[in-house]
């Protein structure tokens, strides 16, 4: 008897990945398949592993700020007001508004970017190669604020404990609120290319589907869970920085597909335009920055603090034990328990759904491994 | 900033339902948390979810104070989005003591507490998948363990992987 040939192989284990440009980075997918048919995955994580929590423990507060920029690289800004938040929270103090106006407009910007970046790359695996372009052209025009407003453009820095680092410069709410007004009929091109197109409601329709309940099963946040109907966001569900004040819609969909993840961002791109406009009309004079010692030594205890991330959930853990360094700093990363559900999404699919799934689940990993 | 009893209508459930199980409900900076005994925990998270809503598991972490007895705090962190309302969960265990998975009530913890094993090698039983998550299989050490300083790593698997000598 010969050996079985290749060919009469029902089940193939393959690898996708860590060099695969639609991993969005150094993902590692084991993937067992049954023809084109997806039977099972496993991730492989961890490449890009750098131990921030336990630099975290070996640098004071304000040192560890910077190192916060670095895990979700494409929204630098949201991670370091979560980061802020969760240390003003232990020393129990509040930025004042004129910095959390600030704040709220940087964030959003910065949400829009990673929004955008997310579109892009998405809809180039996709196979659609137009959108890329036009979305890092509007992207350029977030960084081009944050470098103005800052100095830098991906690992901003933008915030400091207690308030903010820099008051803004001459000219900073006009040039936001231009870059509102031109980026809303932005928005809606992209969405002429793309919403009615047959090939992409083809290859998104109905794919990677996860209900409501599989979402809080799995700890999903974000646009996903959204997508799936729920309608949570943290800023309305908890707010802070004063996103009570500004009025806004939390988009949902009703099938919990690509398709529908896919117009919950592009309706969370003009949300945050809208709240953009709101808070730069609104922003106070005052000071931006509160009464916080040189040496920040929080008292003993332990807080944990999230934010509504570009990606979904970002928590931060700390526990302080009176000493100018956290004695344990954990982040809560979206994007790391989102692609935990992976697995449920694409089992029963094809291969060419993996990548749109990847995609659509929008993860950075930086975030992921830490 | 001080640490004040909790009361409300969780507590006096859990109260009734576990008794002398859970040794402290408290409040700091106007955040809930509850210490139990490490073997009621999976019964409480069950109780939580199912009868007091708390169907979402945000984090599973872990603390280490080697100087302590039992060595690590494991921290359960929930969330209700019905009543819009975060807890903690925490419970003091020794090192190597085995405590029981949350995969069993939320699938949320699979990822979370293999990452728990890999920072601070607290192996949870019955757990379907117990390996590393981030570090390489082959990788010494659970690195977020307080007696590890941050520049030390696991030198033979550097030189015998990557081909230099330490990176520090």
């Amino acid at each position: 008897m010969p050996d079985a040939t290749f060919l009469d192989a029902t089940e193939l284990v393959i690898n996708m990945g860590p060099q695969h440009p639609s991993t969005h980075g150094v993902l590692r997918v084991i993937l067992k398949l049954d023809g084109e048919k997806v039977m099972g995955t496993e991730c492989v994580i961890g490449y890009l592993h750098r131990g921030v929590e336990k630099i975290g423990e070996n640098r004071t507060y304000q040192q560890f700020a910077p190192y916060v920029d670095r895990m979700d690289y494409v929204a630098a800004v949201s991670n370091g007001l979560g980061y802020c938040l969760a240390v003003e929270k232990l020393l129990n103090i509040e930025a004042p508004a004129r910095a959390q106006a600030v704040r709220v407009v940087l964030t959003e910007l910065n949400r829009i970017a990673s929004h955008l970046l997310w579109l892009g790359t998405h809809a180039l695996d996709i196979g659609a190669i137009t959108p890329v372009f036009y979305c890092l052209r509007e992207r350029e025009e977030v960084l081009k604020i944050f470098e103005n407003y800052c100095g830098a453009r991906l690992t901003t820095h933008a915030f400091r404990i207690g308030g903010l680092q820099y008051e803004t410069y001459d000219g900073f709410e006009e040039e936001v609120k231009k870059f509102c007004d031109w980026f809303i009929p932005k928005v809606d091109e992209y969405e002429r290319l793309l919403t009615n197109n047959r090939i992409w409601v083809g290859r998104l329709k109905g794919v990677g589907i996860l209900t409501a309940d599989e979402c809080k099963e799995y700890g999903v946040t974000g646009p996903v869970l959204r997508a799936a109907g729920v309608k949570w966001d943290l800023r309305k569900a908890q707010p802070y920085s004063g996103y009570e004040q500004y009025e806004f819609e939390i988009p949902t969909g009703e099938n919990g597909d690509t398709y529908d993840r896919y117009t919950v961002r592009m309706e969370e791109m003009r949300q945050a335009t809208r709240i953009i406009r709101q808070a730069v009309d609104r922003i106070p004079s005052g000071p931006i920055m509160g009464k916080v010692p040189k040496v920040v030594k929080p008292p003993v205890g332990e807080v944990y603090v999230s934010i509504e991330a570009p990606k979904g959930e970002l928590g931060y853990f700390i526990v302080s034990d009176n000493s100018t360094q956290p004695y344990r700093l954990r982040v809560r990363p979206p994007s790391f328990v989102n692609l935990q559900a992976l697995d449920r999404m694409v089992r029963g699919g094809l291969v060419a759904d993996v990548v749109a799934i990847i995609g659509t689940l929008d993860i950075v990993l930086g975030e992921v491994d830490r | 900033m001080v640490t004040t009893p909790w009361e409300s209508d969780i507590t006096q459930l859990l109260k009734e339902r576990f008794g002398p199980d859970i040794t402290q409900f408290s409040t700091y900076l106007g955040q809930n948390f509850l210490v139990a005994k490490p073997d009621a925990v999976i019964a409480i998270l069950e109780a939580l979810k199912l009868e007091l809503d708390f169907d979402y598991l945000v984090d599973v972490t872990a603390v280490d104070y080697p100087k302590r007895p039992e060595r690590f705090d494991l921290v359960y962190i929930l969330y209700s989005f019905a009543r819009n309302e975060r807890m903690r969960v925490k419970t003091m265990i020794a090192d190597g003591y085995r405590p029981a998975t949350a995969v069993t009530v939320h699938l949320a913890a699979n990822w979370l507490e293999r990452e728990v094993f890999d920072m601070f090698g607290i192996e949870f039983e019955g757990h379907p998948d117990m390996r590393r998550i981030l570090l390489p299989e082959e990788w010494v050490g659970h690195p977020l363990r307080k007696e590890l300083s941050i520049l030390q790593q696991d030198d033979s698997w550097v030189k015998e992987n990557l081909g230099i000598e330490s990176g520090q």
